[in-house]
Order: C-alpha cells, then sequence, then structure tokens
C-alpha cells in the first residue's frame, strides 16, 4: 500500500529557533502512531506542521486531502448555547459558508458518529459543561465525521483517569482498523499505547527517531537521541525512560 | 402611537433589535462584548465630528465604526484583544469629547447620539435603515457556520482553512455596519445593552445553538416594543426601560438555567 502521509527532512524554526529538524517518516492508511516525547520537545509543533498551520523551513511533506483535527485543549464556556451533537454536526461543513438546514441524513449521521465513540449518552448535554474526557469523545466524533484518513489528536489522554484513558485507546485503535484511518497521537507517556502502536515517533532534542516501539525505545537509541545517556528500564510490563 | 411618525419608530426600532439581537449573539458567542461596547460608543465619535462639520451624522458614524473595527482587529491577537479594545475606545472617546466641546449648540444631538432619539426617526431615515439592517443580517446569514466554527473551536476551524482571524475582522466589521444603522435610532449605550441582554438571556434558557439565536432576536423585539409603549405612557427615558428590561430577562433566564441545569445533563 502507498503512503498516507510523507515527511522528508521536515525542519521548523519558531521564533528564530530550530524546534524540529530533519524530520522524516511515513504514514499508511490504518496505522496507528504514537508521538511521544517530553514537555517542549516538539509533539504540537509536528501536528501543527503536518496540518498546514505553520510553515516548514526545510524538507517536504506529501499529506492527504482530508485530516482531522483534535487540539490539545478545548476552550468552552459551560454557557456556550451548543450541544455535543451541534459540535459534531459542525465537523460535517462548519467550514462552509451559509448555514445548515436539520435533515434526517444529518441527524443519522452525528447520531451514528456519537455513537461510534461512545458519546450517544450525552449528545444533547452542553459541552462546556462535560468533563475532560466526555469533551474528548465529542471531539473525536466531531473530527471523523468529515471522513478524514489521517486523524491527529494533540494529547488526547492529558487529564484523563486510568480507566477513560484506555477506553479512548481502544476506540481509537478499533477505528483505525475497521474504518482505515490512520491515527496520530501524542502523549508524553507511551506506556497506555504500547499494545496499539504501529509505529512510535520520539521526539527529543528537535530530532525524531522512528520505527517499531522496541527498535527505537532502548538505551542506545535514546540516549543518541537525547544527546546525553538516558536509561530504558522495564518495569511490571511498563516502559521507564530516565535520565541516566 | 402606530400612526405616522410613530409608525416610522415602530419600524425602526424593530430592524435595530433584530439587528441587535442577532449581532448581540455572536458578539457574545465570540467573547467580544467588549468591542461591541467599544465600537458604538467610540463611533458616536465619528457622529459627533460630523455634525460638526456639517457631514451626514449616519456617514460619521460609519467611518469612525469601521476604522474601530479595523483597529481592534488588525492590532488585537487573542492574547492583546483587550487591551487594543481599550486602547481603541479611550482614543475614539479623546476625539469624541473633543467634537462635543466644540460645539456647544449640538448638546441636544449629543445627548440624543447616546441615549437614542427614537421618537424622531422621519420617514426618509427608515429605508436607509432597513437596508442597513438587511444587510447587516445578510452578512451574519452568509458567515453563520464559519462563525460557530470559529467561535467554539479556533484551532480546529484554522486547520480546516478557515481563518479565525479573518471572521473576527468580518464580524467586527458587519457590528460596525450594524451600529452606524442602530446608534441613530437607540443610542449608543442602549445598543449596548440591547446587544447584550437578549443574548446573555437567550443562551441561558436554551443549549440549542438555532434556537438561541432566534430567541436572542425575540427578546431584544419584546424589550423595544415593551420600552417604547412604556416610554408613551410613562415619558420617563427609554433608556431606563431597556437598560432594566435587558437586566430583568437575564436574571429570568439565569433562573430558568438553574432550574433546568440537572435535567440538561441527562434529557435528549
Ligand atoms: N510560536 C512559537 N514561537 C517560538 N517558540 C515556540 C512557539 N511555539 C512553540 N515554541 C517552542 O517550541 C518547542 C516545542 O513546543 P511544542 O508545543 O511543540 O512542545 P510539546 O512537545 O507539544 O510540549 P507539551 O508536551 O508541553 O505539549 C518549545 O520549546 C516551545 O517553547
Ligand atoms: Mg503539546
Amino acid at each position: 500500500m502507498t503512503e498516507l502521509l510523507k515527511l522528508d527532512g521536515v525542519g521548523v524554526r519558531l521564533g528564530g529557533r530550530q524546534i524540529l529538524d530533519d524530520v522524516r517518516f511515513e504514514v499508511r492508511p490504518g496505522e496507528f502512531s504514537g508521538i511521544i516525547g517530553p514537555n517542549g520537545a516538539g509533539k504540537t509543533t509536528l501536528l501543527r506542521v503536518i496540518l498546514g498551520l505553520i510553515p516548514s523551513a526545510a524538507g517536504k511533506i506529501t499529506r492527504p486531502p482530508t485530516i482531522g483535527y483534535v487540539p490539545q485543549k478545548l476552550n468552552i464556556d459551560p454557557d456556550v448555547p451548543l450541544r455535543a451533537r451541534d459540535v459534531v454536526s459542525l465537523g460535517l461543513d462548519g467550514h462552509r459558508i451559509g448555514f445548515s438546514f436539520p435533515s434526517r441524513k444529518r441527524r443519522d449521521l452525528v447520531e451514528k458518529a456519537l455513537a461510534d465513540v461512545g458519546a450517544g449518552d450525552y449528545a444533547s448535554a452542553r459541552v462546556g459543561e462535560l468533563s475532560g474526557g466526555q469533551q474528548q469523545r465529542v471531539m473525536v466524533a466531531h473530527a471523523l465525521i468529515s471522513r478524514p484518513s489521517l486523524l491527529l489528536l494533540d494529547e488526547p489522554l492529558a487529564n484523563l483517569d486510568l480507566a477513560i484513558e484506555q477506553e479512548i485507546v481502544t476506540v481509537l485503535a478499533k477505528l483505525a482498523r475497521e474504518h482505515e484511518i490512520a491515527v496520530m497521537l501524542s502523549a508524553h507517556d507511551m506506556n497506555p499505547l504500547i499494545n496499539v502502536m504501529d509505529r512510535i515517533i520520539y521526539v527529543a532534542n528537535g530530532k525524531v527517531a522512528t520505527g517499531a516501539t522496541d527498535d527505537v525505545v532502548t538505551t542506545e537509541g535514546l540516549s543518541e537521541l537525547y544527546g546525553h545517556h538516558v536509561d530504558v528500564l522495564h518495569v511490571h510490563g511498563r516502559v521507564v525512560v530516565v535520565a541516566g | 402611537m402606530f400612526t405616522g411618525l410613530m409608525a416610522n419608530t415602530w419600524i425602526a426600532a424593530s430592524v435595530v433589535a433584530v439587528i441587535a439581537g442577532m449581532t448581540g449573539y455572536f458578539a457574545v458567542l465570540r467573547g467580544q462584548t467588549f468591542a461591541a461596547h467599544a465600537i458604538p460608543n467610540g463611533a458616536f465619535a465619528g457622529a459627533a465630528g460630523a455634525s460638526l462639520i456639517g457631514v451626514n451624522v449616519i456617514v460619521g458614524l460609519a467611518v469612525v465604526a469601521v476604522a474601530g473595527a479595523l483597529g481592534i482587529g488588525a492590532l488585537g491577537s487573542k492574547a492583546r484583544h483587550d487591551v487594543i479594545t481599550a486602547l481603541t475606545l479611550v482614543l475614539m472617546l479623546g476625539l469624541g469629547a473633543v467634537f462635543v466641546s466644540m460645539s456647544t449648540q449640538y448638546a441636544q444631538e449629543t445627548y440624543s447620539l447616546l441615549f437614542g432619539q427614537v421618537t424622531g426617526v422621519s420617514q426618509g431615515e427608515v429605508a436607509p435603515i432597513a437596508g442597513l439592517g438587511l444587510a447587516a443580517a445578510l452578512a451574519i446569514g452568509v458567515a453563520f457556520r464559519p462563525l460557530m466554527l470559529t467561535s467554539a473551536l479556533p484551532e480546529v476551524a484554522e486547520a480546516r482553512g478557515v481563518s479565525t482571524r479573518k471572521v473576527d475582522l468580518y464580524f467586527l466589521l458587519v457590528m460596525a455596519v450594524a451600529t452606524s444603522m442602530t446608534v441613530p435610532v437607540v443610542g449608543a449605550l442602549l445598543m449596548f445593552s440591547l446587544m447584550i441582554g437578549p443574548a446573555a438571556a437567550a443562551r441561558s434558557v436554551t443549549a440549542r445553538p438555532g434556537v438561541a439565536l432566534a430567541l436572542s432576536v425575540a427578546i431584544a423585539l419584546a424589550i423595544t416594543w415593551l420600552s417604547i409603549a412604556l416610554f408613551y405612557r410613562t415619558n420617563w427615558p427609554l433608556g431606563f426601560f431597556v437598560g432594566t428590561g435587558g437586566a430583568l430577562f437575564y436574571l429570568v433566564g439565569l433562573g430558568a438555567r438553574r432550574l433546568a441545569v440537572p435535567r440538561s445533563l441527562t434529557r435528549s
């Protein structure tokens, strides 16, 4: 199968600083990639350059026509008159001019998208009143209803408790498999993703290492990436990266 | 109270109410209530300046309102929005003060620009008011979805090719057009209360975006009609009725929300 997304030697400069340098990897349909790295490593920057929200200073990006995006945090007041289903409906054609008329077809599509992510129960609640995890699901439904071939999520697991975290990862992995959607998700911690990731994109020190998790996450590999010695430890089936 | 000059009053005030309800809805949604305050109040300087040099007041209002909108939109990034809006307002008010002090004989006119002159709408003014009102309503209708998307999910909108900044500027310009139409009728101060009160009340009553917009317009109309009727009866200032009407509806809306909240999370 041919690649959906391809980054070839991509570099990003922001405010005169080199944030990312010589990033290269490919993503194929239905693949699940985890973008892993510490705070300030450049995960959000990588997603934003893939989306075309910021320009790249070097290299070439080949991207699919539709990309779904779930940003790092939603800031919606509890009073805002928008229900979960309205947010999902905006995913369908919110970027077009004019307004959309309610129809049976639209309603079915919206209900289906909400059901796919397990958010059907709160379809009529105001988004601003939902919890962080519930908002994440609604946003995934919003992103999926436009039928993207690539779905980018920025830290969707931040601030979620462990049970919800696993649930969201499972929902996403299922979507990737069943709908052939390539999912790219950024996170601080790789552990919740280890069982579902086809590829890890490890970001540190402005550089990126990609491949199968076991090949990338090694003491030698990560030490080279960070530019100083780090230890990769395996503890009770969890992977921990510690500064050496 | 519905004939001749009065008929003009009712028509003009109704157009103003519809536009205030619509633009106010988005001003509240986008968190641009400060700009909604600054543009009409600052634009009053344009009217004062226009009457000083003998130009049509609506032209003066429009020029300064548009200039203010452009200033706020072009200079104000997300983080600096409030500061730029405040500076624009202060600058416009300063100019207004100079114009007013230079033209003491227009004190009455200045007063009516701040508090409205709802009973003095002439036959000739009805058509331009209705025309500008229709233009503002169309402008909002055309951009309805992008306005919603950029208000609720600015980053996602950007990723889908909708520039939040451009939509911001567009909306500020619509507010400027609405202002130049409404200020001569209801006055700068009342325009603000007519924009914010109904919109805030509407959104506390319903979570449906379309219903909230319709309700915002309906409440603005109700307040306007009631205020004019009471004004004829009592001869108290119109502003008193519009201002308290807006606040009252908002409080009623808040009360309704309090009662409805436990249900809103479970009901479908
Ligand atoms: N607009 C900008 N101008 C200058 N530097 C920036 C800009 N945006 C981000 N940076 C810098 O780029 C680096 C990477 O930021 P980025 O937000 O991509 O990190 P991240 O991996 O997403 O971090 P986190 O885990 O905290 O979300 C940081 O050092 C940040 O200071
Ligand atoms: Mg980030």
